[in-house]
């Protein structure tokens, strides 16, 4: 038996690189030693793809992509399919993990520097399958043909709208293939929901790993460990990825397929955050609800977007703060690449926008107050001057230099404030300025004046 | 980097996860392979249905839809029901040895009530629709008695529903399940055993 | 690491005060789906008041019946009208054209209405309807839950008409919000905030009371519309008790298996030094 096993297996390397397949890409595929908590993420946004792909197929089989049908077929799904309900939960609840594990798997990349040299490539490819993961999911909220997918399609359509010379309307009206948002939009939405960008996302998805395999893993120590390697040739601080990652990676998808099925069995509109609630009303082109919101995992972007009183400067604005993150690469070229090593004020930085992010996405699903939508354009703002933070930090700046930059910020933000200024809000714009003053004077005078920029000595070897 | 390797706890651990894991993929299939079955609105479209025989006169048919088939309801006269014993020399199975009907039809006339025959209208070979040929009209072949033909392959039933000898069809017409709620209603899709 | 999460928490604490504010709380609803009296109950009652205008075409007569321990004679004999086929959905009889001219909008289909509103929304609004004296009010009533609502109190001849009995209030009042609303025994008492043209607020009050007594006592109204949000609760998702059965099951499942998973990961890693 076990002598048949292996010459079949001969049989097929001389065919098919089998073996060195699964040699170079798993067991003598050495990753560094010291991964912790950060490093489940690209494996488990794996899984979460498998799962949506396969319970995509399924849904496909039972929904009907037509305004007439859709939303009878997905309560058709729910209720008369056998066992529906779980595989459409499934992917909804799919759909959500696998941004949030996305986001993880991204803070992770920005705290141990994994996009600085010689990974920036990698943080490009990922960042389009993060962009592809979006504009899928995009796609795919407008299937259940509910109220939200209904208007949440025709806002974020309407956006393009906004487009210079012209061009705007006559965009709009070639997405949407009607004039409002219609039967047809539903096709064309259907077949590149479930076929061309998923495709894409599969060959990105691949090209993501092949890129890694290729430059290796970095570590939270954010040391290169090809550069000690043993007499063998094998990093020192390496172990290979199979046995220890993989059943260590086993044991991180445990614990997220618990979280997955609590939320799946449990909670699987997780209290209107994966499934809104005026998603089960029926699409109505006549009456808008009292209330849109996107799905939690735009709304940072939807609040940039609904902050500035600019549709034009608002639509820049919000391509430009998903985009913005493929430039970190060049935006922070500082030598360090580990959060540990890099002084407090990054660590106070990094946590700040962490802050910044979230604070803007719970804003992104509230009803807009003047007080919020201020706020929302001030952290719009921090949101920004993160980059801006990051890119000073990347080398060593004379005080003039520093103090050039902070003039021209006061200039901008002087600027934008003067042209949306109004009696009416002036008050609480002149507070809320104390939040963009207060950050500017601790990351810029703070690394000017104090001790707290300064950076840790690197170790030689992962701790 | 290796010291004190304990194999056997490593091989018990790995199957102990395989197996779990195993099953929890498993628990995972499920429902994506009963997805396939019949929904509930297939079930309710599929559900029992109930005809009212009162109208029929002797030697008519009466053609019904359950579960997207032809059923026939046929009143044969007296003279139809003596024939039939004298063709069993001529059929592949007069027997209704065969599982092509409910026990309560596996009789001479396979049927509850011997003048009423109930019957899927597709024929046992490749699923063409047979017709009905009546006893006074022109018999097709010598000494075919009429009954039932299947234009597509030739194939020729008796007024019973079962296959004669030397034809395509394997096997006699199916008798689905059915019952007689009243005298003149009839539930066909269920019987005393299901309803 | 820990100062990040440490910090992430602080920050985010302000925002649960920035969530509150605006539009009255409902009641709630207190419903036990596995309560199958009170979902029959509350089935007799959707059949005979609400399903005179409202549809719920993605339930079937004989799934409902299953589900809630109804024998399927029964529900054919006592609650189907518009069909006789037990199989078929609750669909009804009235076109959505003459609906829409009667009613201004056609009344929807309430096969998940309790997903889009909630239980405790529909509780609070099947008991706080009150009469309206105003004439532009169409059938005389209005909503504490639904201002301006554009469906009749059906079930009236059940609860009897409420009336919304004003407490006293600053003279100058320009703007009024009810905020919280307490059943007791002979009605409700609606905690309302109201704004005086001088911008100052002040909490009154006010009472729903009923005036024309109705078939059944304010405590068996209030069990009627619990049982009828039961009902509707249960046909949002027919599946929901299943659910939480099978997710008890996948849960154990999945426990055995991190534990397990947990060893395996921690036997091999004794080699990493």
């Amino acid at each position: 038996m076990k002598a048949m096993l292996t010459g079949l297996l001969q049989w097929t390397d001389a065919r098919f690189p089998l073996t060195k397949l699964w040699n170079e890409h798993l067991a003598r595929y050495y990753a560094p030693k010291n991964f912790n908590l950060w490093y489940y993420f690209g494996s488990l946004a794996l899984v979460m793809l498998v799962i949506q792909i396969f319970s995509g197929i399924w849904l496909t089989m039972f929904y009907k992509p037509s305004a007439e049908e859709a939303f009878a077929s997905v309560e058709y799904i729910m209720r008369e399919v056998p066992m529906g309900w779980f595989i459409r939960y499934m992917h909804t609840t799919g759909a959500s993990f696998f941004f949030l594990v996305v986001y993880l798997h991204m803070f992770r990349g920005m705290m141990y520097g994994s996009y600085k040299n010689p990974r920036e490539l990698i943080w490009i490819i990922g960042m389009l399958i993060y962009l592809c993961m979006m504009v899928e999911g995009f796609f795919g909220y407008l299937l259940p043909w509910g109220q939200m997918s209904y208007w949440g399609a025709q806002v974020i359509i309407s956006l393009f709208g906004a487009l210079p010379f012209g061009l705007g309307e006559p965009l709009t009206l070639w997405i949407r293939g009607d004039y409002v948002v219609a039967d047809a939009t539903l096709n064309r939405f259907f077949a590149l929901h479930v076929a061309a960008v998923p495709l894409a996302l599969l060959a990105l998805i691949g090209a993501h790993i092949m890129a890694l395999h290729e430059v290796g893993s970095n570590n939270p120590d954010g040391i290169e460990i090809k550069k000690d390697k043993d007499a063998s040739g094998v990093p020192r601080d390496g172990i290979p990825f199979h046995p220890y990652y993989t059943v260590k990676d086993i044991w991180g998808l445990a614990i997220c397929l618990i979280l997955f099925a609590g939320v799946l069995f449990f909670a699987p509109t997780f209290f209107g955050y994966f499934i809104e609630k005026p998603n089960f009303v029926p699409a109505n082109p006549l009456k808008t609800p009292e209330h849109i919101a996107p799905v939690w995992y735009f709304t940072p972007y939807y609040a940039i977007l609904r902050a500035i009183p600019d549709k034009l400067t608002g639509v820049i604005a919000m391509f430009a703060s998903v985009l913005i993150f493929f430039f970190l690469p060049w935006l922070d070229r500082h030598p360090i690449k580990s959060i540990r090593y890099r002084g407090t004020l990054f660590r106070l930085l990094l946590g700040t926008f962490v802050i910044t992010f979230i604070v803007l996405g719970y804003l992104g699903t509230q009803a807009p107050t003047p007080a919020k939508s201020e706020l929302g354009f001030r952290l719009g703002e921090l949101y920004f001057a993160f980059f801006l933070i990051l890119w000073l930090y990347s080398k060593e700046r004379t005080q003039s230099f520093n103090y050039t930059v902070l003039g021209i910020v006061a200039v901008l933000l002087i600027f934008f404030d003067a042209i949306r200024f109004d009696s009416e809000n002036g008050a609480l714009m002149l507070v809320s300025s104390l939040l963009v003053i207060g950050y500017f004077v601790v990351f810029v005078l703070g690394s000017m004046y104090t001790r707290l920029n300064q950076p840790k000595p690197v170790p030689e070897r992962v701790t | 980097m290796t010291t004190d390797v304990d194999a056997g706890r490593r091989r018990f651990l790995t199957a102990t996860v395989g197996v779990v894991g195993g099953v929890a993929a498993a628990g995972v299939a499920v429902p994506y392979l009963v997805a396939w079955q019949p929904s509930e609105r297939a079930r309710a479209i599929g559900a029992p249905i109930e005809v009212d025989i009162s109208k029929i006169e002797p030697g008519q048919m009466l053609v019904q839809q359950w579960r997207g088939k032809p059923v026939w309801i046929v009143s044969r006269p007296p003279a139809v029901l003596e024939a039939l014993p004298g063709l069993d020399a001529r059929l592949r199975d007069p027997d209704s040895s065969q599982d092509q009907q409910p026990q309560y039809a596996r009789n001479e006339f396979r049927s509850i009530k011997p003048e009423i025959l109930v019957l899927i209208g597709i024929c046992t070979h490749l699923g063409c629709a047979p017709s009905y040929v009546k006893q006074d009209e022109a018999p097709l072949g010598a000494g075919w008695p009429g009954g039932f033909f299947c234009p597509c392959h030739g194939s020729r039933f008796d007024y019973a529903g079962r296959v004669y000898s030397g034809v395509p069809a394997p096997t006699n017409l199916v008798v689905p399940p059915h019952m007689y709620v009243t005298d003149t209603r009839i539930l066909i899709g269920a019987d005393e055993g299901s309803a | 690491m820990n100062r990040i999460i440490a910090a992430i928490v602080l920050g985010l604490l302000p925002l649960a005060t920035l969530g509150a504010g605006g539009g009255v709380t409902p009641m709630s609803a207190n419903n036990n789906l596995e309560d199958n009296t009170s979902l029959q109950r509350g089935a007799k009652v959707f059949v005979n008041f609400c399903m005179g205008c409202h549809s719920m075409g993605y339930m079937r007569y004989s799934r409902m019946a299953d589900d809630i321990g109804l024998e399927r004679d029964l529900v054919a004999q006592h609650l189907m009208f518009t069909t006789e086929k037990i199989g078929d959905p609750m669909k009804i009889a009235m076109r959505v054209d003459d609906a829409s001219g009667w009613f201004g909008v056609a009344p929807p289909d309430l096969s998940v209405i309790a997903r889009a509103r909630g239980v405790d929304w529909l509780y609070t609004y099947l008991t706080t309807f009150y009469a309206d004296p105003d004439p532009a009010r169409p059938f005389g009533v209005n909503n504490v839950m639904f201002p301006d609502v554009g469906m009749p109190h059906v079930l009236w001849p059940l609860q009897g008409v409420q009336s919304y009995i004003k407490a006293e209030r600053p003279a100058n009042t320009v703007s009024e919000q009810v905020v919280r609303i307490e059943s007791d025994e002979s009605g409700f008492a609606l905690s309302t905030s109201v704004t005086t043209k001088d911008g100052e607020t002040a909490h009154v009050t006010d009472r729903l009371e009923v005036t024309v007594p109705g078939s059944m006592t304010p405590a068996e109204y209030r069990k009627t519309v619990r049982d009828l949000v039961n009902f509707l609760d249960y046909a949002g998702e027919p599946v929901k008790l299943l659910r939480f059965q099978i997710g008890f099951w996948a849960l154990l499942l999945l426990a055995v298996f991190a534990v397990a998973a947990r060893l395996l990961y921690k036997e091999y890693w004794r080699d990493v030094h």
